[in-house]
């Protein structure tokens, strides 16, 4: 288990996060909502040690290797599929097997840009899931994606990252129904500077008290 | 397309050639050679064995002074993209040096340091550095920050964010500042060459321009025109092509 405790976060002045501490169980789901704007992608990027990189955050024990789907896939545009999860792991037969289990088996030598979004982002996972990470930040990773596709994506992130035992996963979503479906535990992120005013394991939720945090 | 672009080229050289030889056969003068007088004289410089050796002596100046212009222009310029602090100090001494005439840089460094091949090289590279290092800062300020935190993320070597990162987003701006290297680089080591050294390219114009002898001082021109266009078709467009390579691919597979 990790434990990650954050003394705030404060950018440009502005007061965006109040103090939190998480707790990342191996095989767990941690769902984290809230409102636009709240800071969730803020708390993504200080557990990842992208911002705040001071005493204001820090893990109790050893750091954890850590992988994060960015929105926006974030491939190399001028590298081929190949050659991107290749600078992650050299092992060949390592990144085609994980291509495989993100169903996109033939288009190794295809550039970024011959891509879809919904495949761009299965590969930006398969280049997250070859990190060996031991915690997965995920921001929103089936925005702007069509329902079908959204759907297949869904199916992919329960199945490589929800259902395995040693890997932890913050995931930071607007839809309730997505939160539900793949967390262990849910989180509101609200208030200002933002907190968390909610958080229970999913099969305790009540759904009347998430909607109302969330105004639905 | 590509035969399209050539036979354009090949359209536009006869034109030229023609209003040429159309000028010089009107003023019936020497000092406006025909492209015949000018290829003659091509012959004769090449058979005297003055041709090959200048151009030579020439390039190889103008290749080392284009690398370490380069490579210095090139680091101060990313570094200041990358740094404000630094463009702040530097921008003032590069706004110098952009203005100050490559006649007054060559003058000094052969006052100085005598007419030596490192002050004839020197004068080369200051005339330059500045440039490239304007052009590169561009390169360095254009760096996408979003892919410099993917690759902070996962764990990228600084090895390999200069190689995968780094190189592959300044390409364009090396390219930009190499076309316009070469191209300023060989005319100001004619103007060194000229004023302080015994051989190469200028040197030959110096003393055809003595006994105005206009057709070798157009043979010696066009030849060395030549050879910077062979070098744009067969290294810079080959390795632009290459780099360009992703960016062919458009819509989804």
């Amino acid at each position: 288990m990790f434990n990650f405790n954050s003394q705030g976060l404060t950018l440009a002045g502005q007061d965006i996060l109040s103090p939190i501490q998480l707790s990342f169980n191996p095989g767990e789901t941690h769902c984290l909502l809230g409102p636009s704007g709240c800071g969730k992608s803020s708390l993504l990027n200080q557990v990842s040690g992208l911002i705040g990189r001071d005493d204001s955050a820090r893990w109790e024990s050893a750091k954890p290797q850590i992988g994060y789907l960015f929105q926006q896939p974030r491939l190399l545009p001028w590298r081929t599929v190949r050659q991107n999860l290749s600078l992650v792991e050299p092992d060949q037969a390592s990144v085609i097997s994980m291509l495989e289990q993100v169903k996109l088996p033939s288009i190794a030598d295809h550039y970024p840009n011959e891509l879809s979004l919904g495949m761009a982002r299965r590969v930006a996972l398969a280049r997250c899931l070859l990190l060996k990470p031991d915690i997965i930040l995920m921001d929103e990773p089936l925005t702007s994606l069509d329902l079908p596709t959204a759907k297949e994506m869904r199916v992919l992130i329960k199945r490589l990252v929800c259902d395995h035992p040693q890997r932890s996963m913050l995931y930071v979503t607007h839809d309730l129904d997505e939160a539900l479906e793949l967390g262990d535990v849910v989180s509101v992120l609200g208030g200002t500077p933002s907190h968390i005013i909610y958080s229970a394991p999913t099969d305790e939720v009540s759904r009347i008290e998430l909607e109302a945090l969330l105004r639905y | 397309m590509r035969a399209q672009h050539f036979t354009d080229q090949v359209v536009a050289i006869v034109l030229l050639l023609t209003a040429w030889w159309g000028i010089s056969f009107l003023a019936d003068n020497a000092l406006i050679p025909s492209p015949a007088v000018v290829f003659n004289a091509v012959v004769i410089e090449w058979q005297q064995e003055r041709l090959l050796p200048s151009l030579s002596i020439t390039l190889q100046r103008v290749i080392i002074s284009f690398l370490f212009a380069m490579l210095i222009g090139g680091i101060i310029g990313v570094l200041m993209g990358q740094f404000k602090l630094l463009n702040r100090l530097l921008d003032p001494i590069l706004i110098i040096l952009l203005n100050i005439p490559a006649l007054v840089v060559i003058i000094l460094l052969y006052i100085w340091f005598g007419l030596v091949e490192v002050a004839a090289v020197a004068a080369v590279i200051i005339n330059k550095l500045p440039n490239v290092a304007v052009t590169l800062r561009e390169g360095g300020r254009m760096f996408d920050h979003e892919l410099n935190e993917m690759a902070n993320i996962y764990r990228f070597s600084f090895y390999k964010k200069v190689v995968h990162l780094w190189w592959p987003q300044l390409f364009p701006y090396v390219m930009i500042a190499t076309r316009g290297g070469l191209a300023l680089i060989w005319k100001i080591v004619l103007v060194v060459e000229l004023l302080g050294r015994s051989d190469g390219v200028g040197f030959q114009l110096h003393l055809a321009f003595q006994v105005f002898d206009v057709a070798t001082i157009l043979a010696y021109s066009f030849a060395f025109i030549a050879i910077v266009q062979l070098i744009e078709w067969f290294i810079l467009q080959p390795l632009d092509s290459k780099a360009s390579r992703w960016q062919k691919g458009n819509g989804n597979v």
